[in-house]
């Protein structure tokens, strides 16, 4: 019986890893010789940013069930840590990125302590403030450029680097969310008194989900700075952290595959609506209402896709 | 030495006492029951007992610990386990789910280990999940382990609740009302199953209930409250023939 589970799970892993080198050297293909062009590269960026965002958001809003509207406050905080360190201070890129992932980790943490003690709407509304006050802060500080932000950025994000990144963020967050630890997150979106009367601090769970969420929009951060050249404060505005809460509610709370896949959705409708900026906000709201009456659990709901589920699909019946 | 001792427990909210100089003991191994009108203060006490409500006044001592004002989770993992009155299970998750979060609190592995995936996640989790059947199977639950706990019969949702507290290996097993909805069937089975688990775990349990053929059945030993006071304390005969337990379920002679 072990042995059972044991192979599949490398059987498993094996058709993964192969899957994944498959995208990562056909898109490296495609780079290398111009088939695909700048327009194309600027989306495929956006595109793995915004699943790190959307992932790791659905980590606290989807999964711990804490409604946080302040996502857009850590990836800023990421952003401009690992600018500091590489364009000011001089150090390399791994450097600026450790330390983009641990500064916006602790602001989930002082953040995340205060405020997870409330509840629904109050939290949102609380952790809108805290998002909005990074950014009024940043504005503040002279060092970092004020309101003007801080221009010439180095590229130093590679197509190699996204990948990485992209697929460490959904791998370390699925990861946990199929463990016991996961297990005890889901279970204070649940019944919280439930859940503490079974042994768990729910505390401890919601802050963990929040600064391992606030670590992975950091990361994100400090992609999105060192491939679109500037960042400004006013790039990780409110309506930042909405366009994040949008990809996780249109996949489906409680669902990684159904973040990423609306992520790689509104991605691409972003692009497809960039000569009608104003229009893409309309439709935004659009298809949320529609979303919410038609299907309020999302695309996904809270279902997964994985290898398990194409294996049903193409019949395997192992 | 006693497993729990309760010394002058009191609570109230605002103007309203409802729990006044209360006063317990239960015994290891020990079936006790907690009856008493409706209102009289009863699901306050296990709130009390089990951290959702800071008590006032008075101690808990559990084990010889006071675990007065304690939070939920340490009290839990200090060894005491309960049911709600209405159901409290986690809907949305599968009936083994339910089961293996109660496990969560002796999870073999680290949250490195996790996200790393190690050797020692995979024989964890292993652990986890026969141990979460064998819960199941107590209950006659292990071919619905697949199902949504929302999904599941009203009877089974009660089992299932009782599944999951003793999944958190309690010395002291709390059950809030049981039997609330279950037909005549229902409740003989369940108090045959309670009986079982008490021999097999060799643990205490103690039940509040209103179905009186439940408690006179099954319970050693009662407590009667009311109005937030015990009124009456001893065997089930003594009970039965108590003249203020009977007044105060019945109302007083003309």
């Amino acid at each position: 019986m072990q042995t059972i589970i044991k192979n599949w799970n490398w059987r498993k892993f094996v058709f993964e890893v192969l899957v994944l080198t498959g995208i990562f050297m056909l898109i490296q293909y495609g780079i290398s010789n111009g088939l695909l062009n700048s327009y194309h590269q600027i989306n495929l960026s956006s595109m793995c940013i915004n699943i790190m965002l959307a992932v790791s958001l659905s980590l606290i809003n989807g999964f711990t069930g804490q409604l946080s509207l302040g996502h857009a406050g850590f990836m800023a905080v990421g952003a401009y840590t690992s600018v500091v360190m590489t364009n000011m201070l001089g150090q390399p890129f791994i450097l600026g990125i450790l330390m983009a992932c641990l500064m916006a980790g602790l602001a989930g943490f002082i953040i995340g302590v205060p405020t997870l003690r409330l509840k629904g709407d109050y939290l949102a509304i609380a952790t809108l403030g805290f998002g909005e006050i990074i950014r009024v802060v940043l504005q503040n500080i002279d060092y970092v450029g004020g309101p003007a932000g801080i221009l010439g950025i180095t590229q130093l994000t590679t197509w190699p680097w996204l990948f990485a990144a992209t697929v460490l963020t959904v791998v370390v967050i699925v990861n946990l969310i199929n463990s016991s630890y996961g297990r005890a997150i889901i279970s204070v979106r649940e019944d919280e008194i439930a859940s503490e009367l079974m042994g768990i601090n729910t505390t401890y769970y919601k802050v963990l989900a929040f600064v391992i969420g606030a670590m992975f929009a950091g990361l994100a951060g400090a992609m999105y700075a060192h491939y679109f050249y500037i960042i400004k404060p006013g790039t990780f505005n409110f309506m930042k952290s909405f366009d994040i809460l949008v990809m996780v509610v249109l996949g489906g709370l409680g669902s990684t595959t159904g973040a990423v896949i609306a992520a790689i959705f509104i991605t691409l409708l972003t692009a497809a609506l960039q000569k009608w900026a104003a229009i893409r906000m309309i439709l935004y709201a659009f298809i949320l209402i529609v979303i919410m009456i038609y299907r309020p659990q999302g695309l996904m709901g809270n279902k997964e896709l994985t290898t398990k589920t194409f294996g049903r699909v193409w019949g395997d019946k192992k | 030495m006693s497993l729990m001792e309760i010394k002058n427990l009191h609570k109230s909210f605002g103007g309203l006492t409802a729990v006044l100089n209360f006063n317990f003991d239960i015994e290891k191994e020990e079936l006790v029951g907690l009856i008493g009108p409706n209102g009289a203060g009863k699901t306050t006490v296990f709130n009390l007992i089990t951290g959702v409500y800071k008590p006032d006044e008075g101690r808990i001592f559990f084990n010889g610990q006071d675990i007065a004002g304690l939070p939920p989770y340490t009290i839990c993992k200090k060894g005491i386990a309960r049911t709600f009155q209405n159901i409290r299970l986690f809907n949305d998750l599968t009936v083994l789910d339910n089961v293996k979060i109660a496990l969560h609190k002796d999870v073999p592995y680290s949250l490195m280990g996790a996200i790393c995936r190690t050797p020692r996640f995979f024989r964890g989790e292993k652990k986890i999940e026969d141990k979460a059947l064998e819960y199941l199977k107590i209950f006659n639950l292990d071919n619905k382990k697949d199902e949504i706990a929302s999904n599941l019969p009203y009877g089974e949702q009660r089992r299932l609740e009782i599944a999951r507290a003793l999944a958190t290996s309690p010395s002291l097993l709390i059950l809030d009302e049981p039997a609330a909805g279950m037909n005549p069937q229902e409740t003989h089975d369940l108090m045959n199953l309670i009986a079982s688990i008490r021999e097999r775990f060799k643990l205490s349990i103690l039940l509040i209930e209103h179905d009186m053929s439940l408690v006179m059945g099954v319970c050693e030993r009662i407590y009667v409250l009311d109005y937030g006071q015990i009124i009456a304390e001893g065997l089930p005969e003594k009970i039965r023939n108590d003249k203020k337990v009977i007044e105060a379920y019945l109302g007083e002679e003309v």
